[in-house]
């Protein structure tokens, strides 16, 4: 008996040992910059609480899994929720059937309202259809300016990828930029085509299109240093999305080439970006706002019959340009991860 | 250790060019052939084609920065298709090595940030938590004999998930917050991302990190007991466990392998970006796939190299950034790609067919 509880402290106290040395280890590592703690405690803007009977609505996006961008939609939209009394239900898929199966899950389930982006038109008629015979209001976001109405969707809200691209092709002109080059990170995708083509249009300069492949990073960055390598002409380099922009600083600086830097769509690392000058300027549609007027907008046309546009006209979001003389506003909002 | 005993007279080591060349009938063919019947011949013919091809078509591949580009993608790859070489080798595979990267990269940067820690403490959780991952991919396999393809699917699928929804629960973005300004940063960017200056173009660390883990995984298998057991037990499981292989031991350490890799390739895409992107690395998996059987290594396990996925990586960037430097029109990036591919793939199999042919 007492060699086996003396074996047994034997096997116990390096195991404390180790166990305390970790610890000790640990509280030893604590960051002094950064981190958590250094975070200010910014929350959220809380609005009042609508005192209308609770209703439901339903987001439905073409979202690919992760994406920044529509994580900013989301949270513009469970912010109206929020406010508006309204049970949230968003679900999200890039393969436009799958994307039609949960706009019908969604009728199945009797919302309230419906909200949906439009990147494959053509395969949401027959869903849409189906959720205005069942009486279910149906509103737009994001995507689809060009076939909203002729859906018979109640409003839209968004902007037109291609006069987005349009107004960043004229501040290249301003800027004087005589060779840019638009860099696609998802081969095939159309609103990214639309944006380069918008881009192209207004250009005057020459503008080239390169594909990276956006789920690897490293093979971004030298797709675009390789670029940058074999035209040296080139002054300006348009990512279309933020975290692209912000690889491609690197791309540039191991080019060895003064490209700047200009993109679509905001996050909050950008913002601190275009502060330290190393990216110029981003044009942002706003997507917080686009989830926020979608799921508000279903809620007002419920309870007070408003519906923006009348039916006629889209509102736009966008296009919002952010350089140097504003981002100090913005860079606060895209810190929470709401810009 | 303990296994040493067991195995030790069991297996007959095979000389350096290769398991297959020790039939004794290889001894009276020409050095020729005898050349090209090593795995990974075929691909390095390839791999002169495919550079000797955009040293002509793309002036700008012929200045030394260009190439350092090409190495640094060919790198990324490459280190990678190290270790799923010698697992493909042992005759398994890892559907899970592409998400596996970006798991550990944001396990590394969730934990230092949220718990406001020295970022090693990360670096060094990472760790652990790739290579469980490997251990549990490989537990899974040997214990329940299921093909590693649904295994390693099934880990693809949950860690995909993971990825997503914990960093979304933690960070409430889906992206992982800047970690550059935090203690340890610059001395693991160091260790994990920085670059040379070598005659005036500037090199990224990662290149010479993949040559030296070729050069380890070459010794492991060619001059090591280890390296014996995942001949064996990639040729015939049962005859390799009838003569004293431990063939579980030799799974599960090879599907952690691939952890250590897509830890240390993860650490590398954390220190050079500052953040992680919760839906990167989908379908890279499928590249260092293609980036070790393009070098040689049979899909059905039992043969192949070390170096061989070493030209294959290097193949992979080569084309992949020859289209760029090339100045090819960019709607036909990814069918140039599957051409010079199917080519490299075709050269290599010709090469060992005429090298096999008497």
């Amino acid at each position: 008996m007492e060699r086996s509880s003396r074996f047994r402290s034997r096997r116990i106290a390096p195991v404390i040992a180790v166990a305390a040395a970790a610890a000790l280890t640990l509280a030893g590592c604590s960051s002094s910059s950064g981190g958590k703690k250094s975070e200010e405690g910014a929350s959220n803007a809380s609005a009042g609480k609508a005192s209308t009977p609770r209703m439901t609505v339903a987001l439905v996006t073409h979202q690919a899994p992760g994406d920044t961008f529509w994580d900013i939609v989301r949270k513009g939209a469970e912010a109206a929720a929020a406010k508006d009394n309204i049970k949230l239900v968003y679900s999200a898929d890039p393969s436009a059937g799958n994307q039609a199966n949960l706009v019908q899950n969604a009728i199945d389930q009797k919302v309230d309202g419906i909200a949906i982006t439009l990147a494959k038109p053509d395969a949401m008629k027959a869903v849409v259809a189906k959720a205005t015979a069942a009486k279910i209001p149906v509103v737009g976001l994001n995507s689809g300016l060009s076939d909203w109405k002729k859906l018979g969707l109640l409003e839209f809200f968004g902007q037109d990828e291609t006069v987005t691209g349009e107004a960043l092709g004229k501040r290249l002109n301003e800027e004087g930029s005589k060779r840019a080059v638009c860099v696609v990170q998802e081969q095939g995708n159309v609103g990214l085509t639309q944006r380069c083509d918008g881009v192209k249009k207004t250009f005057s300069g020459k503008l080239d299109t390169l594909y990276v492949n956006g789920t690897d990073m490293p093979s971004v960055q030298s797709t675009i240093t390789a670029k940058l390598k074999q035209d040296k002409a080139i002054d300006y380099v348009v990512a279309l999305g933020a975290p692209f922009a912000l690889t491609s600083v690197q791309s540039v600086s191991d080019a060895g080439s003064k490209a700047k830097i200009a993109t679509f769509d905001l996050n909050s690392q950008l913002t601190g970006a275009i502060s330290k000058g190393t990216i110029q300027f981003a044009v942002d549609q706003q997507p917080y706002l686009q989830g926020y007027l979608a799921v508000d907008s279903l809620w007002l046309y419920k309870n007070n019959g408003n519906y923006s546009g009348g039916g006629e006209a889209p509102v736009l979001t966008g296009p919002a340009f952010v350089d140097k003389s504003n981002v100090e506003s913005v860079a606060k909002f895209a810190a929470k991860g709401t810009r | 250790m303990t296994m040493t005993q067991q195995a030790e007279p069991a297996v007959t080591r095979p000389p350096a060019p290769g398991p297959r060349a020790t039939d004794g009938r290889t001894a009276q063919r020409p050095l020729v052939l005898r050349l090209l019947a090593r795995p990974e011949v075929g691909v390095f013919l390839g791999a002169v084609a495919v550079f000797v091809f955009f040293l002509i078509a793309a002036p700008a591949v012929r200045q030394g920065s260009s190439m350092a580009t090409v190495l640094y993608q060919s790198s990324t790859i490459g280190i990678m298709a190290l270790p799923v070489a010698l697992l493909m080798i042992g005759g398994e595979f890892d559907l899970s090595s592409g998400v596996a990267v970006v798991s550990s990269a944001l396990t590394a940067s969730m934990l230092s940030y949220q718990l406001s820690m020295n970022i090693w403490v990360g670096v060094v959780v990472a760790l652990l938590v790739s290579l469980a991952i490997g251990a549990f991919n490989g537990w899974m396999v040997v214990r329940t004999g299921l093909p590693s393809f649904l295994v390693t699917l099934g880990t693809f699928l949950i860690l995909q998930g993971v990825n997503l929804a914990v960093t979304k629960m933690i960070t409430g973005n889906v992206a992982t917050d800047d970690i550059s300004n935090m203690d340890g940063f610059d001395q693991a960017r160091a260790l994990f991302a920085s670059s040379f200056d070598i005659g005036g173009v500037q090199v990224k660390i990662t290149v010479f990190y993949w040559l030296v883990f070729a050069a380890l995984a070459t010794w492991i298998l060619l001059r090591t007991k280890y390296g014996n057991w995942i001949f064996a037990v990639g040729g015939n499981k049962d005859s390799a466990r009838a003569v004293g292989v431990p063939v579980k031991f030799t799974k599960i350490t090879l599907f952690m392998g691939v952890g250590l890799g897509a830890w240390f390739i993860g650490m590398h895409q954390l220190f050079s970006f500052n953040t992680v992107q919760s839906g990167e690395g989908v379908g890279q998996e499928l590249i260092y796939i293609a980036a070790a059987v393009i070098g040689g290594c049979l899909l059905t396990g039992g043969y192949g190299s070390a170096i061989g996925p070493v030209f294959g990586a290097f193949m992979f960037g080569m084309v992949n950034q020859g289209i760029v430097y090339a100045g090819w029109n960019p709607d036909w990036f990814k069918a140039f790609l599957g051409v010079m591919l199917l080519g490299a793939v075709l050269i290599n199999l010709w090469v060992s067919r005429t090298a096999t042919r008497r």
